[in-house]
């Protein structure tokens, strides 16, 4: 009988190199995109402070960095996007906990290309060496912001920031759009090939569904990046005019004529939205799962939550506009993309009524991943609420270009997709490393980065509405904003007290890697599959014989069962089903 | 049976060097028997894969594609007259070249085809060859493979001389956006090539090396296909290129 066979094709390596540094396995594969981020957030907040601190006091020498020209604003504010946004918030949630759980969630021994899994990270990793470095070249880290708009980006000449270190940001850019063509590929095969013997697509956990519409969406937009980035190459080295118009650059005439920078704009967004949806929806599915384990409660609506994905995936696709009412488009197509973007305000709400119908009634364990998870669908709310004001273009015009916009997509993508990277790992930690995290730091931990998060990001939609510009370096000068500077003060407090606690979670994480208490198999008494097999998996998940599955995966509080929590993989009462 | 024990497996450039044993895993009754790779599985999750691969270069065709038709559109501000106007000039294509290259790209595919079928053919047979006594003779066949990735490689010489004759014509990738996107579009497509290509060579190439015939098959018959699909894909680019100049 095949359950009983030995199913793992790559055998389980022996030295340090193909166990830890080129490993095959999508464990430790996870583990190194997991680690991998949390280097690149670290990076990301160290900049974000340097700007904060930047704000208010415009002058400060800061020691070893000196004072913070309005040029390097534009470099820290333009690598500290890069890096959140593609090396944290797409590489932790989808590439990180994606690849170390969902071959295990859905029963299959590892991803169905583990090569083509090891070269995806890798690839990712140069992707994020390539752009550190563009730091520490002549010139310095680009200033054209993490969306790279052109003409700013395809001249050579625009800018200190703009020559070899733009360069490097768009090869940084290209490969990791192509490790990340490998992730979906790898993804999706094996959420179609690999699932275990009753393991069927509407039994999938709702982790996996978000992952496999996450992947899709990757699967679609990464190549259209790509070739926007090849087009912005070749402007910039080899003369060619798909972006840059006639442009005069300190009084010398450039010699390109007739590109047009919004191309670069419809191509970049067209990217660009997917992209926000790429970061949230893995954070969307950890949440349901961990609502549902914690209320002790079956999701409310499961296929209601899976057609919700669906629909953000879908609608993520026709709303790139939304991004450009600024660039003068035609009234008409505004509309279109207004409406379309409204639209997601559906499911989404679906996805959050049933959040709250799943938490209604259950007898809710407030452990740490579930305090992070209600803290996603806090965010979710506080940060989404600002989306339809922003899809219509008569208010998006006089607020675009203010904290308006800052604020709310910090809320909705940056911090509740952060969230939902916490609910995981609190969530998942006893499983990866074998030992439970401290429950006392984690609240605490969750007190502080969720008041903290608020108070940096709530301001700035005030702010925004009282005309606070954005991607300005200084504006401490300038009369009618002089008002607003206490608030920025505050926001600044806020950030430094925010960045502290992560130093908290930080020691957490490793003192519990080593010195937490052992972790049982299933400590949280949760049902999918990962929490039937030991702690920590073997090296193919399930020591050798394959799971068969015969219940859905929230199956918490049926009626008549011995516990609380059917597994999926308990055949007891499998014929009720 | 076929869903009961899904099983993971290198992608079949993996495991050569020092890990080429077979993986052993048992059969699960309709696969060939205990430590034998299920090849038919794995065929199948390669041919998943590719077709799952396929979406995103199309993606970054088609994106290049509309970024063509939005660029032939504009109109370009000239500083001489002080006013708008039309700066697209079509590239003077090299068609007879290009219609020979299409038509060594066809021959291509078609060998291509031949080749994946053969191998088809020889790993069918290859269990009956384990049996004692048996012998199907010595048959090596045809090197489809070998003149698959000659006919690619004489496609793209052929659009380098393509390139060649723009270049002499006065269309440089720089000289016009129209020129510019031939290029670029032509490059595209021959980096994709060339890449299967050396797919098809390494499969060529270790059949010298007692790679497991079931194994090279795989390569050959995913890679045939992206073949027959980048043939395609020419044929759209170069229709594209020529009636929407």
């Amino acid at each position: 009988m095949a359950t009983s066979a030995p199913v793992h094709a790559h055998a389980a390596p022996q030295g340090f190199i193909r166990k830890y540094v080129f490993s095959l396995d999508h464990k430790v594969i996870g583990l190194q995109y997991y680690f991998l981020a949390l280097v690149a957030v670290f990076v990301g907040m160290f900049l974000s402070l340097l700007m904060r601190i930047h704000m208010i006091w415009p002058t400060a020498a800061l020691p070893a960095i000196g004072e913070i020209k309005p040029e390097t604003y534009l470099s820290l504010l333009t690598m500290h996007g890069t890096i959140m946004v593609f090396f944290v918030l797409t590489t932790a949630p989808q590439s990180g906990f994606g690849n170390y759980f969902l071959p295990i969630q859905i029963g299959a021994p590892d991803m169905a290309f583990p090569v083509l899994n090891m070269l995806s990270f890798w690839t990712t990793l140069a992707a994020f060496v390539v752009l550190v470095s563009a730091f520490f070249v002549s010139g310095g880290a680009p200033l054209h912001g993490w969306t790279g708009y052109a003409p700013l980006s395809a001249l050579t000449n625009s800018g200190p920031g703009e020559q070899l270190g733009a360069d490097l940001w768009i090869t940084s850019i290209a490969l990791f759009s192509v490790a990340s063509l490998m992730g979906a590929l790898n993804f999706i095969t094996t959420i179609l090939d690999l699932r275990a013997r009753g393991m069927t697509m509407m039994r999938m956990p709702l982790t996996c569904w978000a992952w496999f519409v996450t992947a899709i969406l990757g699967l679609l937009a990464f190549g259209v990046l790509l070739s926007a980035g090849i087009l912005l190459l070749l402007d910039r080295n080899l003369g060619t005019s798909f972006y840059v118009p006639l442009v005069v650059v300190n009084g010398q005439v450039m010699g390109h004529r007739g590109g047009s920078p919004l191309l670069w704009q419809h191509l970049f967004w067209f990217f660009g939205h997917p992209e926000v949806y790429i970061a949230i929806l893995p954070g969307m599915g950890v949440t349901s799962q961990v609502l549902s384990t914690f209320s002790r409660k079956p999701i409310f609506g499961y296929k209601a939550m899976v057609y919700a994905i669906m629909a953000i995936g879908f609608l993520g696709f026709v709303v790139w506009g939304h991004h450009m009412f600024m660039s003068g488009m035609s009234p008409y197509s505004a509309f279109a993309f207004s409406i379309m973007t409204m639209l997601i305000g559906v499911p989404s709400a679906i996805k959050t009524f049933n959040w709250l119908g799943t938490i209604h009634g259950g007898r809710v364990r407030f452990q740490t991943p579930m305090l992070y998870a209600i803290g996603f669908v806090s965010l979710f709310v506080s940060g989404g609420l600002s989306g339809p004001f922003l899809a219509q273009p008569v208010l998006d015009i006089p607020l675009h270009d203010t904290y308006f916009v800052v604020g709310h997509f910090h809320l909705i993508m940056g911090v509740a997709a952060i969230f939902g990277i916490f609910a995981a790992t609190y969530y998942w930690f006893p499983k990866m490393f074998g030992r439970m995290m401290n429950e006392t730091w984690g609240r605490v931990h969750f007190v502080i980065t969720l008041i903290g998060t608020y108070a940096i990001f709530m301001p700035m939609h005030y702010l925004g509405m009282a005309g606070q510009t954005r991607r300005y370096s200084q504006f401490t000068e300038v009369q009618y904003m002089t008002g607003l500077i206490p608030l920025q003060t505050f926001m600044t407090y806020a950030a430094f007290i925010t960045i502290g606690a992560q130093l908290i979670f930080l020691f957490n994480f490793f003192w519990s890697m080593f010195k937490g208490p052992k972790a049982s198999d299933n400590p949280w008494e949760a049902t999918t599959l990962e929490w039937t097999t030991a702690t920590p998996p073997p090296h193919d998940n399930f020591g050798g014989h394959t799971p068969v599955v015969h219940h859905g995966p929230y199956e918490y509080s049926v009626p008549g069962a011995a516990k609380d929590y059917v597994m999926q993989t308990d055949p007891a009462g499998a014929a009720a089903h | 049976m076929a869903s009961l024990s899904p099983v993971a497996v290198s992608v079949p450039e993996a495991g050569h060097g020092g890990g080429s044993t077979p993986p052993r895993y048992g059969g699960d009754g309709g696969g060939p028997g205990d430590g034998y790779p299920d090849y038919g599985r794995r065929l199948r999750r390669a041919r998943l894969g590719l077709a799952v691969a396929l979406a995103p270069i199309l993606m970054f065709f088609v994106s290049l594609a509309s970024a063509y038709i939005v660029r032939q559109g504009l109109p370009t501000f000239d500083e001489k007259s002080n006013t708008y106007i039309r700066d697209w000039n079509p590239t003077d294509l090299p068609l007879a070249m290009l219609l020979a290259n299409t038509g060594l790209l066809a021959a291509s595919s078609l060998t291509a085809e031949l080749a994946r079928r053969q191998i088809t053919r020889q790993a069918a047979l290859a269990p009956v060859r384990s049996i004692p006594g048996v012998s199907l003779g010595n048959e090596t066949g045809f090197p489809w493979l070998y003149v698959t990735v000659l006919l690619g490689a004489g496609f793209l010489v052929g659009q380098w001389l393509a390139w060649q004759e723009m270049a002499n014509r006065g269309y440089y990738l720089a000289t016009n956006p129209s020129s510019s996107f031939v290029y670029l579009l032509t490059a595209a497509h021959g980096i994709h090539l060339a890449g299967g290509a050396v797919v098809l060579l390494y499969a060529a190439v270790v059949s010298l090396f007692h790679k497991p015939i079931e194994a090279r098959r795989i390569v050959v018959d995913v890679t045939a296909w992206y073949w027959h699909f980048l043939f395609l894909l020419w044929v759209g680019i170069f229709a594209f290129l020529w009636f929407l100049r």
